[in-house]
């Protein structure tokens, strides 16, 4: 990998950045030993706790903790002023993309986004057009992953408009530096990123349908204990002080959605399903799923439960659609997109097709409907061999494949055995959209490469986290 | 013809079972072809019984029981009057444009055995070559009751060459599909002269033709749909279009038993 822009220390050469002044001061001021107790500490912490991830297709199956890295991400708030204008925007244009989707169709009938991109997407869900969500809303909560290449330079990577995940960790780092460097985070004057549990619930109350008898019933829809983010699905029940329920827990009775309990049947208004649309009703989705509930979906296409996100939501954030935005973006608000894609070539169109074949060694292919960094070829990182099967994947399905210049992702200070050295990182702000508009906590999820020069960031696949502070 | 429909399906679980709940696609719709003349859904278990149009504009009874059920019939009585237009449909509810139906789903995914049967086609307009294929298909094809389920997908009945009218509708619609001809299931009922009770219902496919709109085809009987076929439900595949999707907690084993009369009704009053 050339020069990647350091979080903390600039450009090769360039001297140390101002919004680090206080983490930079404590890193040269702290033994190496005492972090590294730090590190020991916090890592046992957590393994109290338990917040583990397992990993699809590991081996042994076998549940880990995600690593998590001492070193704050420091965002000035300066920074961080942009960065909400464009991701307020960006989740806006989300939702009114997926609300026209289902309705109208007016950016089809426009020309600005070719039909099959819709019509043959498997994630739009037939069986809900027409159908508009309680208040209007579809992707109430979205995690919006974006790359810096420089100080100025953000770029969206992917949305992420179906169940993001991540966002206990942003909790939990946070509450973890806040008990290991209490001191450090209030010299720093670090924006609260604690109060997103109170967001979420007031987000999620704010699309219950109108109802006149009692308060809006909120369950957690979890697949269950096997689901690799299960950990978060209960922590965010316990912090909202809702009931986290499984399929089995809900039953539709004359169109609406109850859940049983020891006092009997209490109603249900609003689902944060945190399981996948061909799961969630098995008489109308996948038959054999057995994680849903038989009759949901008529309850919600009779306007009496709302369910987050909305059915559906994953037409606007598969990777093909995504090369769009800028164009979605426009159509919808009239305005330039403040946060700009990754130049994205599209191999279900011939050109492109021809570009990223010549050039798989300094590209990175994903798949349009994958995630967790499965499936995807980073070029520079690759073998020859690696590279000719991949090559021989999108000759057989280009439509299945969009491709994007390997970026130089910045880096940040990160501690590691052998001590502070730089490593590649992500961030995933997460955005909440409620009947009374949108709503980004100062902050988000930091991803960190572990493996030296790796840009792949996902949890799934190594990845460890950080504390992601916006400053004062 | 008018046709005559007695429909009786019954369910007997093996211990009580709780929470059943049945997405039911067995009320047909009227279109140029055919008139409802009258048509009745009875359940002999108490429960709500609602009634909507599906995302694709068929009709669709959502019938769920409160209290824990050990056995159920669902029984259908109705008659229609068809008319031959030769396969063309109009006139029928249409919430999709043709080019939805071009997807694959997990039923009718093709492989390449599939896809390249299919491209052995002759090629030529639309209609000839839907023909064409509805000819092979049925020539190729042997009807096996045994050889297949409700669960498997096109290709590996295809494998076999062997099935019943859901897997000829199955394959038909993969192969129409990989020639960039939309397609899509049918579910409904095929009227016979014989006085025996049928244990299924019937299944068959539609096309787009350009000129036409969607046509019929019911490569089981090598035939486009005439006077004799009564159109209940269609969608992408089985899954959307199918007479009965059921849920249930407990109930143990499950049995179930389906007779289906559907007939001339002037054939019946000659008996």
């Amino acid at each position: 990998m050339a020069d990647s822009f350091d979080e903390m220390n600039g450009w090769a050469g360039s001297g140390p950045r101002a919004a680090y002044g206080d983490v930079r001061r404590w890193l040269d001021e702290t033994p190496p030993e005492i972090l590294q107790t730090r590190r020991a500490q916090a890592e046992l912490l957590f393994r109290r706790t338990g917040i583990t991830f397992s990993v699809y297709g590991d081996a042994d199956g076998a549940e880990r903790l995600i690593p998590f890295d001492l070193v704050p991400r420091v965002l000035t708030g300066t920074e961080w002023a942009r960065l909400e204008r464009g991701l307020i925007q960006r989740v806006e244009a989300l939702n009114a993309l997926s609300a026209d989707l289902y309705n109208g169709q007016e950016i089809l009938r426009a020309g600005v986004i070719p039909p099959e991109l819709v019509s043959l997407n498997p994630q739009y869900q037939l069986a809900v057009a027409g159908h508009v969500p309680p208040k209007g809303v579809f992707v109430h909560i979205a995690g919006i992953d974006l790359v810096r290449t420089g100080p100025d330079d953000f770029y969206v990577l992917e949305d992420n408009a179906r169940t993001p995940s991540g966002v206990s960790y942003m909790l939990e780092n946070r509450e973890m530096m806040l008990r290991l460097f209490p001191d450090l985070l209030q010299r720093s004057q670090v924006a609260p990123v604690e109060t997103y549990p109170d967001l979420l619930l007031e987000t999620l109350r704010s699309v219950a349908p109108e109802r006149h008898d009692g308060d809006a019933g909120i369950v957690v829809l979890t697949p269950g204990p096997h689901n690799s983010a299960f950990y978060e699905h209960s922590f965010l029940a316990d912090k909202m002080g809702v009931e986290l329920v499984e399929g089995a827990d809900l039953f539709v009775r004359d169109d609406r959605v109850f859940m049983r309990t020891t006092e009997g049947p209490r109603r249900v208004d609003v689902i944060y399903r945190r399981i996948d649309d061909a799961y969630l009703d098995p008489l109308f989705f996948r038959p054999d799923s057995t994680l849903g509930v038989p009759g949901l979906l008529t309850a919600y296409l009779a306007g009496n439960v709302a369910i987050a996100n909305a059915i559906g939501t994953g037409v606007a954030d598969d990777k093909a659609m995504y090369s769009y935005m800028p164009e979605v973006i426009r159509f919808y608000s009239g305005q330039e997109a403040i946060l700009p894609n990754v130049p994205t070539w599209r191999c279900r169109e011939a050109e492109h097709l021809a570009y990223v074949l010549d050039h798989l060694p300094e590209l990175v292919v994903k798949e349009v409907d994958g995630s967790g960094g499965y499936g995807m070829l980073v070029g520079p990182h690759s073998t020859k061999a690696q590279i000719e099967i991949f090559a021989q994947k999108l000759r057989a399905g280009p439509e299945r494949f969009i491709a994007q210049p390997t970026l130089a992702l910045s880096t940040c200070p990160t501690l590691c055995d052998s001590g502070i050295e730089p490593r590649h990182v992500d961030l995933r702000p997460f955005v909440l959209t409620g009947a009374r508009g949108v709503k980004v906590v100062p902050g988000g999820l930091t991803r960190v490469a572990l493996t030296p020069g790796s840009l792949v960031v996902n949890s799934s696949q190594g990845g460890g986290t950080k504390d992601t502070w916006v400053t004062g | 013809m008018r046709i005559r429909v007695h429909h009786a399906t019954s369910y007997d679980y093996q211990f009580p079972a709780e929470g059943v709940v049945q997405a039911l696609r067995m009320k047909p719709s009227d279109h140029e072809g055919q008139r409802v003349v009258h048509w009745r859904l009875d359940v002999d278990v108490d429960g709500l019984l609602r009634e909507r149009r599906d995302a694709f504009g068929n009709w669709l009874h959502i019938f769920s029981a409160d209290q824990p059920v050990t056995s159920l019939t669902l029984r259908v009585t109705g008659e229609v009057e068809v008319r031959d237009t030769a396969g063309v449909v109009r006139g029928a509810i249409e919430r999709f444009p043709p080019g939805v139906f071009l997807r694959v789903t997990d039923l009718t995914t093709p492989d390449a055995t599939l896809r390249d049967w299919a491209a052995e086609t002759e090629p030529g307009e639309t209609l000839a070559r839907l023909h064409a294929l509805m000819g092979r298909l049925h020539d190729d094809m042997s009807f096996d009751t045994a050889a297949t389920n409700v669960a498997t997908p096109a290709p590996e009945a295809f494998a076999h060459r062997r099935g019943v009218c859901q897997d000829y509708a199955h394959i038909f619609i993969a192969a129409a599909r990989t020639l960039g001809i939309p397609a899509r299931y049918v579910s409904g009922h095929l009227a016979r002269p014989e006085t025996d009770a049928q244990d299924a219902a019937h299944a068959w496919a539609e096309a787009w033709a350009e000129d036409l709109g969607w046509v019929a085809f019911d490569a089981a009987n090598g035939v486009c749909a005439n006077e004799s076929y009564l159109r209940v439900a269609t969608g992408l595949d089985y899954l959307d279009a199918a007479p009965m999707r059921g849920a249930r907690r407990g109930g143990g084993a499950e049995r179930l038993s389906v007779a289906v009369h559907a007939r001339d009704a002037g054939f019946q009053r000659q008996d």
